[in-house]
């Protein structure tokens, strides 16, 4: 049995969901090897090799990579796919779009965002924004897995696995790379993030966004995060969206200003550790989840706040 | 041009699901039922499309019960011009889907099928891509714009970190974000006019594509639930408990 894990590879570096998922590799059982793919990826690959448990680690560098674009990249993991019983990605958003490609060249039907393991076919996930869990067997003889990393620990570092080339699998041309605008933050990371700090549409604005909301981050080194409405209504960009749709988030504390609680943003974040919601609105859904609940005018009680935390 | 737009007939968002005491599923028996809200922004982007003079015709497609039509039919009345139902009692699995909307695709050769990134019952978040790879298209997924560029398809996409945008080949599959657009509401009389719009019903017999399911569902359960927590009366209050009873800050 063995288990390949398609690493989330960002320029020389490998995010911390690619630790997550060999996590859930793991769990599966079996020989773990890793994919990184990438342009100039070498240092991602030398990361890779690192995390413990791994037996190899197979990289594939090529410029088609470089922009993790569906086609080419779907078409490389099905080229080395033959070699596994299981192929997993994390459910990030690349994942979220090259795996099912992958899983349908394969006729596989894939497992999206698994949160637990339970047994080499069986898996749990959540279905209807987290309402209702899923149980689910794959008959599939291959498996094709999306994993909702901050289900899962982190995989440790201090492994040596073999770095072995892989040949690139080509690019059939259809599609190409114009431009990226990604949001330029020194704050942690959302999905990653030990505390954040997430607005809601009774902030208002955008101004008003960044005068309550960023001050409370910074002072607790926080990410920050958004409900549905707040990003629709412009005061922040979409990657800051928690939610059934958006990012899910599973910090040691969460703290909700101005958010009613809709189920499609509870299901983003009701598996952090510790809720404080604050709100003026004492009927407000949110509260049902939260550990800690304030009712109150959050342009008074978030500024209070933060001195209070000297 | 002419797109190809799957709907997909779901629990509405608003209704608070119950699993079922026997654990196979959810209790859909008297519940409200809509279309996929990402399924709606795919037709409206493809009217969008239309009213700029890109597209042609719209077909919008389903796969499901006989009720389905309800969807088609607000499909049709929100602009899209005939409609295909695929009659089945049955749970039709993403792949099998995908195996069913390539058969459609050969019949009506579209150059564009646009729908939502995900159905909001499942959660999976595959159809799209899976047509797109059994065609052998380009996939445009999570779009918060599409834009028809020197005979290609422009499409921004929404990602983590930001957004990214990309050219694809047409034709193509394009898998809708929550901020491409936002749905119209069908009027009245366009209503009305919709009945007159024609609806194809056909078994999904008829298409020779395998939907034995390949993920036998064990059982279905209620979420953990969070144990009830405590209201404070201010920040100090607050501050204390995070700082000593929680320890998280």
């Amino acid at each position: 049995m063995a288990v390949l894990v398609v690493a989330d590879v960002h320029g020389s570096s490998i995010d911390d969901s690619t630790h997550k998922t060999v996590s859930a590799a793991l769990a599966i059982g079996g020989d773990v090897d890793i994919l990184v793919a990438g342009e100039n990826a070498g240092d991602a690959a030398a990361a890779a090799a690192k995390i413990s448990g791994v037996r190899k680690v197979l990289h594939a560098d090529d410029a088609a990579y470089g922009h993790r674009l569906a086609e080419p990249f779907a078409d490389l993991i099905v080229s080395v796919a033959s070699d596994y019983d299981a192929v997993l990605k994390a459910a990030a958003t690349t994942g979220k779009n090259v795996m099912p490609r992958v899983a349908a060249k394969l006729d596989v039907m894939q497992i999206s965002e698994i949160v637990a393991v339970e047994a080499p076919d069986t898996f749990v996930r959540p279905i209807y924004a987290g309402n209702a869990m899923q149980t689910v067997k794959s008959k599939d003889a291959k498996k094709v897995i999306t994993v909702r990393a901050t289900a899962f620990k982190a995989a440790e570092e201090g492994g040596s696995a073999e770095v072995v080339s892989v040949d690139a699998a080509g690019d059939p041309g259809v599609s190409e790379w114009l431009n990226e605008n990604l949001t330029k933050s020194d704050r942690p990371e959302l999905s990653g993030a030990k505390i954040v700090v997430s607005g809601g549409r009774a902030l208002g604005s955008s101004e008003k966004f960044e005068e309550v909301i960023f001050p409370l981050a910074d002072k607790l080194g926080a990410a920050v995060g958004a409900s549905r409405a707040a990003v629709d209504a412009g005061y922040v960009p979409n990657d800051y969206q928690v939610g059934q749709t958006g990012k899910v988030v599973a910090p040691e504390l969460y703290i909700a200003i101005g958010i009613s609680g809709a189920i499609q943003h509870l299901a983003g974040m009701k598996d952090s550790k510790t809720i404080v919601a604050i709100n003026k609105d004492e009927e407000a859904p949110i509260f049902q989840v939260a550990d800690y609940g304030l009712v109150a005018d959050l342009f008074k009680a978030v500024p209070e706040l933060v001195d209070a935390l000297g | 041009m002419k797109i190809l737009v799957p709907v997909k007939r779901v629990i509405d968002y608003n209704v608070k699901v119950r699993v079922k005491s026997d654990q196979t599923g959810v209790d859909l028996a008297n519940v409200k039922m809509s279309m996929n809200p990402f399924d709606e922004i795919a037709i409206e982007e493809a009217i969008r499309l239309k009213e700029a003079g890109v597209a042609e015709e719209i077909i919008a497609v389903s796969i499901g019960p006989e009720k389905a039509q309800d969807q088609i039919r607000q499909a049709l009345a929100m602009g899209a011009d005939r409609g295909l139902l695929i009659k089945t009692d049955e749970t039709v699995e993403p792949l099998a889907v995908a195996k069913l909307l390539k058969k459609v695709v050969e019949e009506e050769s579209p150059e564009l099928v646009i729908l939502g990134k995900q159905a909001i019952d499942d959660d999976s978040n595959q159809t799209g891509q899976m047509l797109a790879a059994l065609l052998d298209w380009p996939q445009g997924t999570f779009a918060s714009k599409v834009e028809k560029k020197d005979g290609k398809l422009e499409v921004t996409r929404e990602i983590d970190g930001g957004l990214q945008t990309i050219a694809i080949n047409l034709p193509a599959v394009v898998t809708t974000d929550l901020r491409l657009n936002e749905p119209r509401y069908a009027s009245l009389p366009n209503i009305m006019k919709a009945k007159k719009k024609p609806l194809d019903v056909k078994e999904i017999g008829d298409y020779g594509v395998d939907i034995a399911p390949r993920l036998e569902v064990v059982k279905v359960t209620e979420p953990p639930v969070r144990e009830a927590g405590v209201k404070v009366e201010s920040v100090a209050e607050l501050v204390e408990k995070l700082k000593n009873e929680a320890g998280v800050i």
